[in-house]
This record gives C-alpha cells, structure tokens and sequence, in this order.
C-alpha cells in the first residue's frame, strides 16, 4: 500500500486507487464491454434454452466468483490466526472478499432463479448445490454482521476468522447432509442436466471470458476495498488523537 | 505419566477435566436456582407446539410432520436457551474472571455444552411427549432406543455449536439478534438427521426403524466435527 508517502496526510485525503488498480480497472471496463457485446449480440442463442441462455454469461461467472471469494476469505483467515503471519492486512482482505463474495453470490442466486424458472419452470429446487449456495449466502451474511460487532480491530479480526474456518467445515456438511436428503426424499434433481450439453465455440468463449472478466473484476474490487477498510482503520485509530489536537488547537487559539 | 517428558500435558488435561465438571455444575445449580428453563423456555418450547397445530389445521397432517417439529421447536429454544447460557457468564464479567483465574477455555467449553445438553435432553424429552399427546405420534420399545440414541447425538452437536457460536459475540453489543442468524444455517445437517430418524422411530409414513439408524451417523459426525473445533476454537475466541 503506498501510504508510506503520505503519512502526514489525513486518511480522509487518501485515495484508494494506484497506477496498478487504475490499469486494471480500465482492462475490466474494457474486457465488460466485449463480454456484453458477445453475451448479448453475438453469441447465438441455444438450440433448447432460446435466449434465456444469455443469462449463463452473467450467471456461471457470477456463482465461480462468489465461491473464490469465500476461499480466499477463509484462506486470508487462517493466514491471520497463524502467528507467524498475524497482520490486519489479512483480515481486511478476508473482509473485502467476503463483502464482494456476498454480492455476487445474490446476483448468481438471483440469475439463477430467474434462469430456472424460464429453463424448469421453477425458480427453486431443492438440489444440493442450490441449497448449499443459499446456506453460503446466509452464513457470509452472518459473517459481515459479526465483523461490525464493534470492539477493538484485533477482536474483530479474531472472531471473524474464527467463524471464516468454521464455515469451511459447515458448508461441506450441509452439502453432504442436504444430497442424503435429496436421494432418499426426491427423484434425480435436474440441476445436472444443463452442464453435460455440448456447446457451441462462440458460446464457450463467452462464458470463459465473463470467468476471466468477473475474476478481474473481484481482485479491482478487494484491492480497493481492502484499502478503503485500512483507512477506515486509521481513522479509527486517529480519531480521537485528531479530537484532542483539534480542541487543543481552540484552547490555544482562545487564550491568545 | 508422571514421569514422561512432557509432564504439564497430563496435568493439563486433569485440570481442564475437573473445570468443566465444576462450570457445568455451576450452569445447573444456577439453572435448579434461578428454574429459567422450567418456568420460561419449557412453556416457550411447548406454546411453539400449540401454535404448529393451529397453523397446520388438521390431524393427518401433524401427524405426518410430528417429528421435523419437535426438532424445529428444539432449534428455536436452543436459541434462547443458548442466550440465557452467555447472559450468566457475561453478567458481572464472570467469564473474564473466569479467564483471568486460569481456567482453560476448553474446560469452560465443555462444561457449558455439557449443562447445555443436559437441559436439551430434559427439553427433547419433553417435546417428544408433546407430540405423542398433540399429535398422536407413538413409537415402539425399538423406537424407544432409536428415538433416546438420536437425542443424545443430536443434542450433543446443538449444545457444541450453540456453545461455540454463543462464546463468538460475548460482551458484543446486538448479538442477541445475531445468534439466530449465525446458528441456524449451521445446524441443518442436525435438523435433516434428528428428523428423519424421528421419522423412522415414530414409523411415520411407515418408514421403518432400520432406516432411521445411518441418519446417526452424520448427527455423530456433527456432534463430533463441532465439539472438537468448539474445544479448539474457544480459547483464541475469548482471548483478548
């Protein structure tokens, strides 16, 4: 972070962006004009899904990021609560990742119902996978709230890598225990279908490219987002220096 | 043991023992004491069964959903339940004093699920009762065992995550709210295990009692998971 040139600026004078980020940010604009461009004009529509198909090129990129993010939440978590690796860094990218993760879990949750219900007829079912993104959805939730429980920055930190990890190990369970509810309790689901289907070239181009777009996309997104909660970190910590120099100020200009 | 190399490991363990046969007993006579569980959640748990038969409607349909309420209304008291656990410990700072005095989080961890699940199971059993007498659920000897196996497993993991996640926001403002949502998503694989074997042990449905054995395995596989990363992770949660 370049805030060693800058250390007597106040943080509400910083900015977040760099030579780095801009020239990402620019590529992402870019690479989301082409995916629009393709996903909506070029790209044929499929043989069964008609038109609906489109909405993968948001969807499928939207759902790989969401999952990314809570790996690299849970990773940035464990990496806090090593010792060896102990730093406020990790913590606000595991912070950053998962807020942007959440974002983007809803907009593939909402994608994906609205995709569902023209494709099945259904914006839900009862599949595994669909449940167990919703369960994500919700824990992550969770996990926000917990981070602004308030307290010091290291208790914040470790209690929201405690539960980072401890999603690792629900998530997996509710996975496992919602397919033993759904083989015994329901016929095959149809959530398999779609993905064994031959695509077409262009088609498979486009859906590679939102991956690549979106992933680009979320690192722009945590690069800025995990500087913008350092700042508000300082500001926490300079907030009441800055208040006992400011009324000092007064004092000292009333007495002259 | 005495005489192996790492000495203070046995020591250690003897003492993490004795502190949290001492925190659950203290977390039941505080309960015998104060009866919040007998006057307050056991009336809550049982209001939750009236109010499933008045929104439901008819008998054949209790019937056949008697067993995923009695564990749905044991998740809702575990709620409160889990909150009551936590206002005793944070009144006073008692937990801090508690930390400060040297006793091992982990024997603070065990001994709080293990009050935890001893009121659970006083809670389960009571609800099973309610069922049988509000929706004509009846079960056989067989069922019986199947029935008290699955609560002891069940409970077990509810009282590991519910300790768990109710040691995470101690001392936090708002976590009263916060408790439902953290807990719940985590204890559904509980709620599809503990229903399905009360299924099969009530013969709902006709499903037969060997069916209802394998769902034990994954509550013990929770039970398991959870109360070792609750052992674990107590004491880096509580530390300051």
């Amino acid at each position: 972070m370049n805030t060693s040139s800058s250390l007597d600026a106040s943080p509400r004078d910083r900015v977040t962006g760099t030579q780095f980020t801009r020239g990402l940010g620019i590529l992402v604009l870019a690479g989301m004009v082409l995916l629009i461009v393709l996903g909506l004009f070029v790209s044929p529509a499929d043989v069964n899904q008609g038109e609906s198909v489109r909405i993968m090129y948001a969807h499928v990129p939207g759902a790989w990021l969401a999952y990314l993010a809570f790996i690299v939440t849970a990773i940035s978590s464990a990496a806090y609560l090593w010792n060896r690796t102990r730093s406020l860094t990790w913590d606000r990218i595991a912070g950053a990742s998962a807020e942007v993760g959440v974002l983007f879990m809803g907009i593939s949750l909402i994608t994906g119902s609205l995709w569902g219900r023209i494709t099945w007829g259904t914006y839900w079912t009862w599949d595994a996978r669909l449940t167990t993104t919703a369960f994500l959805f919700v824990t992550y939730i969770g996990y926000l709230a917990v981070r602004g429980l308030g307290g010091t920055h290291q208790q914040r930190a470790r209690r929201s890598a405690v539960l980072a990890l401890l999603a690792v190990l629900e998530i997996p369970l509710v996975h496992f225990s919602v397919e033993l509810w759904n083989t015994l309790h329901q016929e095959a689901s149809v959530a398999g279908r779609g993905t064994d289907v031959e695509m077409d070239g262009l088609m498979l181009f486009t859906l590679f490219l939102g991956v690549v777009v979106f992933t680009l996309m979320y690192a722009w997104l945590v690069l800025h987002r995990q500087r913008s909660l350092a700042l508000d970190d300082m500001l926490d910590d300079s907030g009441l220096d800055t208040a006992l120099t400011a009324r000092r100020a007064e004092a000292e200009g009333m007495s002259r | 043991m005495s005489n192996s190399p790492k000495g203070s490991l046995p020591k250690n363990s003897s003492i993490v023992i004795s502190a949290a046969r001492l925190i659950a007993a203290k977390d039941l006579r505080v309960e015998l004491r104060s009866r919040v569980l007998l006057n307050q959640v056991l009336p809550f748990a049982l209001i939750v069964m009236v109010m499933f038969a008045f929104a439901l409607d008819s008998d054949a349909v209790l019937e056949r959903v008697a067993p995923g309420l009695v564990w749905l209304a044991t998740l809702f008291s575990v709620l409160v339940m889990v909150s009551r656990s936590f206002t005793v410990e944070t009144a006073d700072g008692a937990l801090d004093q508690l930390r400060s005095a040297g006793v091992p989080a982990t024997g603070i961890f065990i001994g709080k699920m293990l009050a935890l699940m001893v009121q659970l199971m006083v809670l389960v059993a009571l609800l099973v009762g309610a069922a049988v007498v509000l929706y004509r659920a009846s079960f056989s000897w067989e069922g019986g065992v199947l029935l008290v196996t699955t609560a002891i497993a069940a409970t077990c993991g509810l009282a590991a995550v519910g300790t768990l996640y109710g040691g995470l926001a101690t001392g936090a403002k708002g976590r009263e709210t916060l408790l439902p949502l953290l807990l719940l998503p985590v204890v559904a694989p509980v709620l599809i295990g503990a229903t399905r074997a009360t299924e099969s042990a009530f013969g709902t449905n006709g499903i037969a009692i060997s069916e209802g054995w394998p769902w034990l395995g994954l509550l013990a596989v929770f039970a398991v998971l959870f109360s070792v990363a609750g052992a674990v992770a107590f004491g880096p949660l509580l530390d300051d």
